[in-house]
């Protein structure tokens, strides 16, 4: 049985489900407990089991991540939350020196069984310090998980098992995403991790989308088809470790592979992809160039028409998805 | 009982004087190894400080936790730590604490509940609020230690963890070897309280100072501090005023400290110090101290020959590890 839930409402329910199943789960964060979090996601949790295993902290977002590596090490599950993803340079020394290499560095001895949820993403208005996309920044560091699902039942399959995951997972959330709708299961279900899934089929040619991109794809994907070009849309959902074989296989097949997420294009996630299948047997089926299209080289700007020009939309995808069917090799 | 000595019976004061022994030897011999190229990399060697970390752990129970610094082989030995396993780490052997990946600035110890040293400055600070909570949630009635420089009073780490710690009443005790020197960089020219331990009242917690050097000293305060943590009173910061005789890692030219003033710490060596005060209140005789120091010197031959002896890790594991 499945009904229609949001985004955030399938975030939570998961959370609901996780800790009403294991004693160990707890959540810290800022504002997480009455307040219900800057985005409602934590709403009524507070309530439902009070304020030892929903904690409010202080601004602290340092110690808000020493919390979660500390006591994970010592056997519990905590999930944090990094109210905005761009606080989360403020958290990084725990997350990349400590909760990522303690297992390696103690000689595989210990375990960091943590979720790090963040909101993150451009599209509210609130400018350069509110509207990061820094996924790219953990993908890079050795022990990190990091998950980024565009879809309800993604999301609550994918937190389930990010919580019953033994290492530490950077959940990213997209603030835009939270207020979508879709059909997600009842109860108490997962979605292994490192599992690329086929959004859309298509022939002729590929779109690799992450988070808030996956949705705009798959309207991009919509609008070209009524045009006769058929789009196949893969979402990776989990960005490290990478399930790279659905990914390569699609390019087998169409040929062509346009890369859309909406991080900074210099250093974003997109460059990795090109390089993996670059890398791959797909070359040899490629028709055209691998091609990116992501955010721009500049900090999310506050004008509001400025700001949605920084993001890819789904005219941009749709644009480039044209170009891309007629390039040749 | 000699009041002077605690509740300190006299074998346990011996098997401390044995292990601030021992931690001398064992990083006097690493020292030699390293220049005999024996070992690779870098140490920070807590030579002069071990009344603080015997001390700080002579206050713990096996089951409560350290979290630990890059000076940090004086706490993993005092922690019960075994040599043998500590030297083969430091040669980067398979049969090390940490199976080669970690060295001397990982140093680690789960079984005795050492979660381990740390290369970065107030690494473990943080760290040290979430043992706290998770030990207070689980309702144990462990305590956390975490060890820290004075150099990491300066970090913003440090004060996240101890209002927090404050605040959620966790059962951490902030234990600051206080050895004079961030690398080159002095506390007097880094801090302008007079004592670190001063720095508590701004949590609303209690803070102690101690000679750092006297064994005594050191484990009377941890141990007030570790019976109000364990009874559910909180964190305490305790401050020992130490010195490090060594510099501060193999570069260290020392042009910021006089000689003068490195041979009068000497003249407080903290081992000399017990040892003093255990052969006049006649709780030890020099026949004693002659065969506790024959005792660690074989102890430290032999791990020595069992780290050389060791295997070096498989390169086909190198992955293992990284994730679980």
């Amino acid at each position: 049985m499945s009904r229609e839930l949001t985004y955030a409402e399938a975030v939570r329910e998961a959370i609901d489900l996780a800790m009403a199943r294991d004693e160990r789960v707890f959540l810290v964060g800022e504002d997480v407990g009455v307040y219900g979090g800057a985005f409602g996601v934590t709403d009524g949790l507070y309530q439902k089991y009070g304020p030892e295993r929903v904690r409010d902290t202080p601004i602290s977002e340092a110690v808000i991540a020493g919390v979660a590596t500390g006591a994970a090490l010592t056997g519990m599950r905590p999930i944090a939350e990094i109210q905005f993803m761009d606080f989360i340079t403020l958290s990084m020394e725990q997350l990349v020196l400590q909760a990522a290499k303690l297992r390696f560095m103690l000689g595989g001895k210990v375990q960091v069984p943590f979720v790090l949820r963040t909101p993150a993403g451009a599209g509210t208005g609130a400018a350069a310090q509110h509207s990061e996309s820094l996924e790219n920044w953990f993908v890079h560091v050795p022990g990190l998980k990091v998950v980024m699902p565009s879809t309800p039942a993604d999301a609550k399959g994918l937190l389930l098992a990010s919580i019953e995951d033994p290492n530490p997972v950077i959940f990213v959330e997209h603030k835009l995403l939270y207020r979508t709708k879709g059909a997600v299961p009842e109860g108490y279900y997962t979605i292994p991790l490192s599992q690329t899934e086929v959004k859309r089929p298509g022939r002729d040619l590929t779109i690799v989308a992450t988070s808030l991109m996956v949705v705009r794809a798959l309207e991009a994907a919509e609008r070209l088809a009524k045009e006769g070009v058929e789009v196949e849309v893969v979402d990776p959902r989990t960005l490290k470790p990478l399930d790279a074989e659905p990914i390569i296989r699609s390019v087998c097949k169409t040929g062509r592979v346009l890369i859309v997420h909406e991080a900074c294009k210099t250093g974003g996630f997109g460059g990795e992809l090109a390089a993996v299948i670059a890398e791959s047997e797909a070359f040899d089926y490629l028709d055209a160039p691998i091609r990116r299209l992501a955010g721009l080289d500049i900090p999310v700007p506050y004008n509001r028409e400025l700001e949605r020009r920084m993001v890819p939309q789904v005219e941009d995808i749709v644009d480039a998805a044209r170009r891309l069917v007629k390039e040749a090799r | 009982m000699n009041q002077s000595f605690a509740d300190l019976s006299p074998e346990r004061l011996r098997a401390l004087l044995h292990q601030m022994m021992l931690i001398r030897a064992f990083e006097e011999a690493a020292e030699q190894l390293y220049l005999q190229g024996l070992i690779h990399g870098t140490m920070h060697l807590s030579v002069g400080q071990e009344a603080s970390a015997v001390g700080a752990c002579a206050a713990l129970r096996p089951d409560d936790y350290i979290l630990s610094t890059h000076r940090g082989h004086g706490h993993c030995i005092a922690k019960g730590a075994r040599v043998d396993l500590m030297m083969a780490e430091f040669f980067g052997k398979e049969t090390g604490y940490c199976r080669g990946r970690g060295g001397s600035m990982h140093m680690a110890d789960v079984e005795t509940g050492n979660l381990g040293a740390n290369g970065i400055v107030a690494g473990g600070v943080p760290m040290a609020a979430g043992v706290g909570l998770s030990i207070q949630m689980q309702r144990q009635d462990r305590v956390v230690l975490v060890f820290f420089g004075d150099g990491a009073t300066n970090e913003g780490a440090f004060h996240e963890s101890l209002n927090l710690a404050a605040i959620w009443n966790l059962p951490v005790i902030y234990f600051c070897e206080n050895n004079q020197y961030a690398m080159s960089m002095a506390i007097t020219r880094a801090s302008k309280v007079e004592k670190l331990s001063d720095r508590a009242c701004a949590y609303g917690i209690p803070g102690v100072t101690v000679d750092g050097n006297d064994l005594l000293a050191v484990y009377c305060a941890t141990k007030e501090a570790v019976e109000r943590a364990r009874s559910g009173g909180g964190p305490t910061l305790i401050e020992a005023q130490t010195y490090r005789w060594k510099g501060h890692s193999k570069s260290d030219k020392q042009r910021y400290r006089t000689k003068e003033e490195v041979k009068a710490w000497q003249e407080r060596d903290p081992i000399a110090r017990l040892a003093q005060k255990m052969l006049e209140a006649a709780l030890l005789t020099e026949n004693d101290l002659q065969q506790l120091q024959a005792d660690v010197d074989a102890e430290i031959a032999a791990a020595i020959e069992f780290a050389k002896a060791s295997p070096e890790p498989d390169p086909a594991t190198i992955f293992e590890g990284v994730y679980a």
